[in-house]
């Protein structure tokens, strides 16, 4: 059944049921009263509003990975730069992180404010054609901490996917938290009548992380999520004085290339560490157009084409 | 359960490791804070709230263990024979290391009130708590199901850089506003020694944390460096502690451990 949550009880009735929340088999599920409710029966309003506000993007990328810290956000920002130093590509970055949001300090953006236009909110612009959403712009100050649970990390979700006013553009990327829970499954969910490109998954090379990844790969497959490929992160690190080598989060597993073998989905290239790419970060410059002699440029350059061919070669027929 | 605190009950201490920020080495903490505890002589426990990204079974190499009920409720997993380290996990109760746990917020809380309600730990000197990044479901849902219980409190983790600090100091407002003191601010993988040339490069900066401490007005505890010799250890799940006593990072550790245990005796 498409609608059993994965985890729930045995002989559960799945969530869209006439039997949900009633039946034996949800005595004692931390969902009963959800269900019981009737609140997961009726499809969302919002799903339809939001497939008419997508109509005008034309490339929809998801930024996952299963840990934390590997470096989405940094990606996420990187590839909107790349994609938008041509000068007549549209991008938007949605930062999704409702917890912890890193875009607006990434992007150079910090104490920015969203404003209210007619038609919806309106993104910060950090290039005429370069759009950013963040929870950071509706926070007072740099202290102020999110303390949501889950329903009202959603609620925020369903906005900034319905009542932004992107305009018309060519990629929206979105920028997600570690895990593969709420926010993950809510902007699946308010996707799901539009059509996603796909998933970009960063991991690091060493099994700590790649064991989580390899889990929001299983969460991928279960959403029915395209996996567009795999960025290993912190990929070595070249000592800026004698030049070796040194493998600071150690492949021990095979690192992401094996990863990749084993379920068969591409890997889109290493970024090596350089210290100069979190400086970049701190200060809210792109590291593409601020150093461009490191490998990490390069590797970042030839990551972001694959992305955009990818992108190009399946444009949904219509 | 007979008296209030149920399982609880011989826990002396219980101490949460907290970051806003993903990555920066909380399990790793953790798990090096109780292996040094151990060595103090203190029986340990480490539960490990991390429900959509596990670590402390790999990082401890109790990989795929069976859990099994006793009277009390859930036995944890103990890491030696002579049960001086326990810990439990929701890795122990996957049935295939690669499932994902695609839960929203409330089916999360009740497994967690569940291992806080419910782990038959015995009786232990302290309890360290793992959890995911933020200050979402899984935190509010700890602080919650130890209300009962008094937490001794928590332990912050950032590695330098700005974009970390950040929402550390975003975490550092979640204590406040649900009553739990900060022990204290540890920076992490702060500076890497190059094995080759011993030239010291700060790849995610420097001195991030204890700026932090200084501004919101928190303790710190101390640095750890960035030690390739740490990440191998964990990958293969080996007692770091044993392996590399003379390291800088050996020292590191153990003086964040010593200074824990003295914050949390002068509390009383
Ligand atoms: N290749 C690299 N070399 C050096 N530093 C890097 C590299 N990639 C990312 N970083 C730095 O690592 C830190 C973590 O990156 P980032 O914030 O993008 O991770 P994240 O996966 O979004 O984390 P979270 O799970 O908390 O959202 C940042 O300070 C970033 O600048
Ligand atoms: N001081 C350090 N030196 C080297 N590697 C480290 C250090 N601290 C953490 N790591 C590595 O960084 C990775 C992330 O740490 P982890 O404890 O899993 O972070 P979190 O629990 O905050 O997500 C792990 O692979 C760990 O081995
Ligand atoms: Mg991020
Ligand atoms: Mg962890």
């Amino acid at each position: 059944m498409e609608d059993v949550p994965s985890g729930a009880p045995q002989h559960c009735p799945g969530t869209s049921s006439d039997q949900a929340g009633k039946s034996s088999a949800c005595q004692g599920c931390p969902n009963q009263a959800i269900c019981a409710s009737g609140m997961t029966k009726a499809p969302d309003p919002a799903v339809e509003e939001i497939r008419q506000k997508m109509s005008t993007v034309k490339h929809k990328i998801l930024v996952l990975s299963g840990k934390g810290g590997v470096g989405k956000s940094t990606f996420s920002a990187h590839l909107a730069h790349g994609l938008a130093s041509d000068g007549s590509t549209e991008v938007a970055l949605l930062d999704v992180d409702i917890c912890g949001p890193s875009i607006p300090k990434i992007m150079g953006l910090e104490g920015e404010q969203v404003h209210q236009s007619g038609s919806g909110w309106s993104p910060v612009y950090v290039e005429d054609n370069l759009a950013v959403m963040s929870i950071g712009f509706l926070l007072s100050s740099p202290d102020d901490a999110v303390i949501w649970r889950g329903p009202k990390k959603n609620g925020m979700i369903k906005q900034f996917l319905r009542d932004v006013d992107w305009g018309d553009i060519d990629y929206l990327i979105v920028d997600t938290p570690p895990g593969t829970s709420d926010e993950h499954l809510s902007v699946v969910q308010y996707l799901s009548s539009t059509h996603i490109d796909g998933a970009i998954i960063i991991t690091t090379p060493q099994e700590v992380s790649l064991q989580d990844v390899r889990k929001e790969i299983s969460f991928c497959r279960k959403v029915k999520l395209p996996v567009i490929g795999v960025v290993e992160n912190m990929s070595g690190f070249v000592c800026p004085k004698c030049k070796n080598k040194s493998q600071i989060f150690p492949p021990t597993t095979g690192g992401a290339e094996k990863m990749c073998q084993d379920f068969n989905i591409p890997l889109l290239g290493k970024v090596p560490l350089d210290p100069r790419i979190g400086k970049s970060c701190d200060e809210g410059k792109s590291f593409l157009t601020e150093v461009l002699d490191s490998p990490a440029t390069a590797a970042y350059k030839s990551i972001i084409q694959r992305i955009q061919e990818y992108c190009s070669s399946h444009q949904p027929q219509d | 359960f007979s008296t209030e605190k149920g399982n609880l009950a011989q826990v002396r201490h219980v101490v949460l490791v907290l970051s806003g920020k993903g990555g920066v080495g909380k399990s790793t903490l953790t798990t090096e804070l109780a292996l040094a505890l151990r060595q103090a002589g203190k029986k340990v426990g480490i539960l490990d709230v991390d429900l959509c990204g596990p670590s402390i079974p790999r990082m401890l190499s109790v990989g795929r263990q069976e859990v099994h009920q006793c009277d009390a409720g859930w036995v944890p997993v103990y890491t030696d024979a002579h049960k001086s380290l326990a810990l439990m996990s929701i890795g122990f109760l996957l049935e295939n290391p690669d499932d994902a746990v695609i839960w929203r917020g409330p089916k999360k809380t009740a497994l967690i009130g569940q291992f806080v309600s419910d782990v038959a730990w015995g009786e232990l000197d302290y309890l360290l708590v793992d959890t995911p990044p933020g200050t979402s479901d899984e935190h509010l849902a700890v602080v919650e199901s130890l209300r009962k219980h008094r937490v001794d409190g928590a332990i912050l983790v950032t590695t330098p850089q700005a974009v970390s600090t950040g929402d550390v100091r975003r975490e550092i407002a979640f204590c406040k506003k649900t009553g739990l003191r900060v022990l204290g601010i540890v920076e992490n993988m702060s500076g890497f020694v190059c094995p080759h040339c011993s030239e010291c490069t700060n790849i995610f900066s420097k001195g991030g944390g204890e700026e932090l401490a200084k501004l919101t007005d928190s303790p710190f505890l101390g640095c750890v460096p960035l030690d390739p010799q740490l990440s191998s250890s964990l990958e293969e799940g080996r007692d770091f502690l044993q392996a590399f006593p003379d390291s800088a990072t050996f020292g590191a550790i153990n003086q964040i451990a010593h200074a824990v245990m003295t914050s949390i005796a002068e509390r009383g």
